[in-house]
């Protein structure tokens, strides 16, 4: 059989790729906000006078658009414009009705697009993420008790990170810590290590979604051209994120601490891990904080979030990637109202058991952040 | 040549006698062994100036990975030494042809027209001190893609030397290799039936990560697979396949295990976007299939051998993998070069067809 012939997905496979037979927990759910005003009721008055004045200040060239312009308008599906106003996601009712009702979503883990930890004036950026936490917490899920915050933190000010994190940890609305993964240095690194501290002790698991910006190039080797290519290096980049944490020793002092990569596809999972073993055996001597080989850290320590749902060009191989990454680390995630979000019932091109279909859908991310 | 020893027999047996080795690195042991190769002007700089040490930091000598302990001569840097090379790699593995790959500190230098001077010395000390004396040699043009004309001058110098038969590019330079800068470098190698090779290295212009810069030697290492991965994306989606459809490609020192989860993402990502680059108009899979071929070490293998053959099933192809030793850097101990679950018709294929075709000029050499 060649790749070729694989491109065909067998009748009997697009069949039973149909329902989904039970409750979802979508680990990867983009509210939004109607504009950086929404923030201000929960900021200083000192800050909104800063606002008005000098605005964000981030290491990016536009005010307002990405150098990289997406596919779509706000990144988003052209049918998830809020009938009553707002950019897709800044209107809980329509979110309900688009995602929570319509897929049968139980739980739904919240990723704000939007952080003060790239903000450069470090202060307005603590205030900011202090901020978006007490939006969150009105705005949403003290209103849908399906939806599960993430503790927004500014990463680069790692006494204010343990601050907020400690005034929310033990409030069942927020369900994991969360950092931009662009930050100023790889997120293995000491620096950021206190924040790591504070989530083992509070049981908080980290969320690290594709975000934020750091000034550094998308790849090593320089600035791409184009979105499509940009698509792509940022999911490159979180598998540098999980090469991090692992070989800085990040599980190794924090031997209870749980990252989920979101929205960086898994399949890479692999060959990453293979290669780090690998190289390993001759570089360990350099490393002598680590007492297992870094596959190890990947099979124990980390999860995946599904979308974009990588699609094999032979529906059946993902089914021998999943082996090699182990049933269990994968997290079911729509990515909604993004242009490329995964639809429940259509994502996997492979036919999953009911078994399978329950730790991926539900199980292991109601293990993961110790859901009810 | 007298009677292989008994590893070198073992080797033949296994089917690694013959083959053609497309990644073995001489190494140039300071700027005092290139002073003949420079003109007046530059030997005077360097003098003056005290200018030595070009070893890239990505990957110093001294490191046990860059060279095997049987294969490395204590207080010596390894691959200086055309007799070890010769007994090493070309008597110990049997191997008919091999293609050398200096890597020097040439794209990392600011000052244009000194990097082209370097990379010009580089080419005539490879040519005079090592394919000169051992005629199972070939070599990689070292080029200055700081500035593409001068690159392209100097691979016209180059060309009419049958033994060079690729241009050598590094992965972690300071833009990535589908930009346009870089296609009149692309169609001088075209014209000659030169092959594009892009090896492991860095300049350290970017960060190694997108995230930052990492603590640890194996990190950066690893990330070399993720930045070949961005090279490729910029290869496909500048159009430069399109452009040079003649050309093929060579990821020396890559891994290749990575390639076809990458395809799955690089293809899924194209069909959801391609309207930003109309002029890619198969599928990215298809394009690096035809145009790019990967060396064989390091092979990040999975665990066992009937997992590489599910993988190389993955692949799909028998024509992408090119032997190599990585000779003397420490990918492998002994003569186990293969890794586990590659079938012998796929070995045959590694070892000569798929290099044959890969590097037009070889054809030539043994016609």
């Amino acid at each position: 059989m060649t790749p070729e012939d694989g491109r065909i997905i067998p009748a009997e496979a697009q069949a039973n790729a149909s329902r989904v037979k039970q409750k979802v927990i979508d680990c990867d759910v983009h509210h939004a906000l109607r504009s950086g005003r929404d923030l201000l009721p929960y900021m200083a008055t000192r800050w909104h006078a800063h606002l008005e004045e000098f605005g964000r200040r981030r290491p990016v060239p536009f005010i307002a658009s990405s150098p990289y312009p997406k596919t779509a308008p706000a990144l988003s599906r052209t049918d998830s414009w809020p009938p009553n106003g707002g950019p897709p996601g800044s209107d809980l009712a329509f979110l309900q009705e688009q995602l929570l009702d319509r897929y049968n979503i139980e739980y739904g883990m919240l990723h704000l697009l939007m952080s003060g930890m790239d903000e450069r004036n470090q202060d307005f950026g603590n205030a900011t993420c202090s901020a978006i936490n007490d939006w969150q917490y009105e705005n949403w899920t003290q209103k849908d008790q399906r939806l599960k915050a993430a503790i927004v933190v500014p990463g680069e000010d790692p006494p204010a990170a343990v601050r907020e994190i400690a005034r929310w940890a033990g409030n069942p609305d927020f369900a994991q810590v969360s950092m931009v993964t662009h930050a100023i240095e790889p997120l293995g690194r000491r620096r950021y290590w206190p924040i790591y501290e504070a989530a083992q002790a509070h049981n908080l698991p980290i969320g690290l979604h594709s975000s934020g910006n750091n000034g550094h190039a998308v790849t090593g080797t320089g600035w791409c051209g184009f979105y499509v290519e940009e698509q792509h290096n940022v999911a490159l980049s979180q598998q540098q994120l999980a090469i991090s944490l692992v070989c800085e020793g990040v599980f190794e002092r924090f031997p209870k601490l749980k990252a989920v990569i979101i929205e960086a596809g898994y399949v890479w999972v692999p060959s990453v891990a293979w290669r780090l073993d690998q190289h390993y055996k001759r570089m360990h001597r350099e490393m002598p904080h680590l007492t297992r080989k870094p596959s190890d850290y990947f099979r124990s320590h980390l999860w995946y979030s599904s979308q974009p749902a990588d699609e094999p060009e032979r529906p059946e191989d993902l089914r021998t990637v999943l082996d090699w990454i182990g049933w269990d680390r994968l997290l079911f995630s729509t990515d909604y109202p993004h242009w490329d979000m995964d639809n429940p019932e259509q994502a996997f091109k492979l036919r999953l058991s009911e078994a399978e279909q329950k730790m991926i859908y539900n199980e292991n991310a109601r293990a993961v952040y110790g859901l009810a | 040549m007298s009677q292989p020893a008994a590893h070198i027999a073992q080797g033949i047996a296994q089917g690694i006698a013959g083959g053609i080795d497309c990644d073995v690195h001489p190494a140039i042991p300071g700027m005092a062994a290139l002073l003949p190769y420079l003109d007046p002007y530059w030997q005077e700089q360097v003098a003056v100036r005290g200018i030595d040490g070009l070893d890239l930091s990505s990957f110093p000598p001294q490191m046990a990975a860059h060279g095997r302990a049987d294969w490395r001569d204590k207080g010596e840097k390894p691959g200086t030494s055309l007799a070890r090379l010769r007994a090493d790699a070309l008597d110990g593995f049997g191997t008919q042809l091999a293609i050398c790959n200096p890597l020097y500190g040439v794209l990392a230098i600011y000052n244009e027209h000194f990097a082209a001077a370097l990379a010009r010395a580089i080419n005539a000390w490879l040519a005079a001190e090592w394919l000169d004396r051992e005629s199972r040699l070939r070599g990689s043009i070292t080029v200055a893609t700081q500035n593409p004309e001068l690159a392209v001058d100097e691979i016209e110098r180059c060309a009419t030397d049958p033994r060079f038969v690729q241009v050598l590019l590094l992965n972690q330079g300071d833009t990535p290799l589908g930009n346009r800068r870089f296609w009149p470098i692309y169609a001088a190698a075209e014209r000659h039936g030169l092959s594009i090779g892009i090896h492991a290295g860095s300049i350290f212009r970017h960060a190694t990560t997108s995230n930052g810069w990492p603590s640890y030697h194996l990190e950066d290492y690893a990330a070399h697979a993720q930045s070949f991965q961005s090279n490729l994306l910029s290869l496909v989606h500048e159009g430069a396949f399109t452009r040079h459809p003649g050309l093929i490609f060579v990821m020396i020192e890559s891994g290749f295990t990575w390639l076809p989860t990458f395809l799955w993402r690089a293809n899924k990502t194209w069909r959801g976007v391609r309207a930003e680059v109309p002029w890619v108009d198969r599928p990215p899979s298809e394009y690096i299939r035809d145009h790019v071929r990967f060396t064989l070490q390091p092979t990040d293998a999975p665990p066992t051998g009937a997992d590489m053959a599910r993988l190389l099933a993955m692949i799909g192809r028998d024509n992408m993998l090119l032997f190599s030793t990585d000779y003397p850097h420490w990918q492998f101990d002994g003569d186990n070069v293969w890794p586990d679950g590659f079938s012998n018709a796929l070995k045959r294929r590694v070892l000569r067809d798929n290099p044959m075709n890969a590097y037009p000029r070889l054809k030539e050499a043994l016609q």
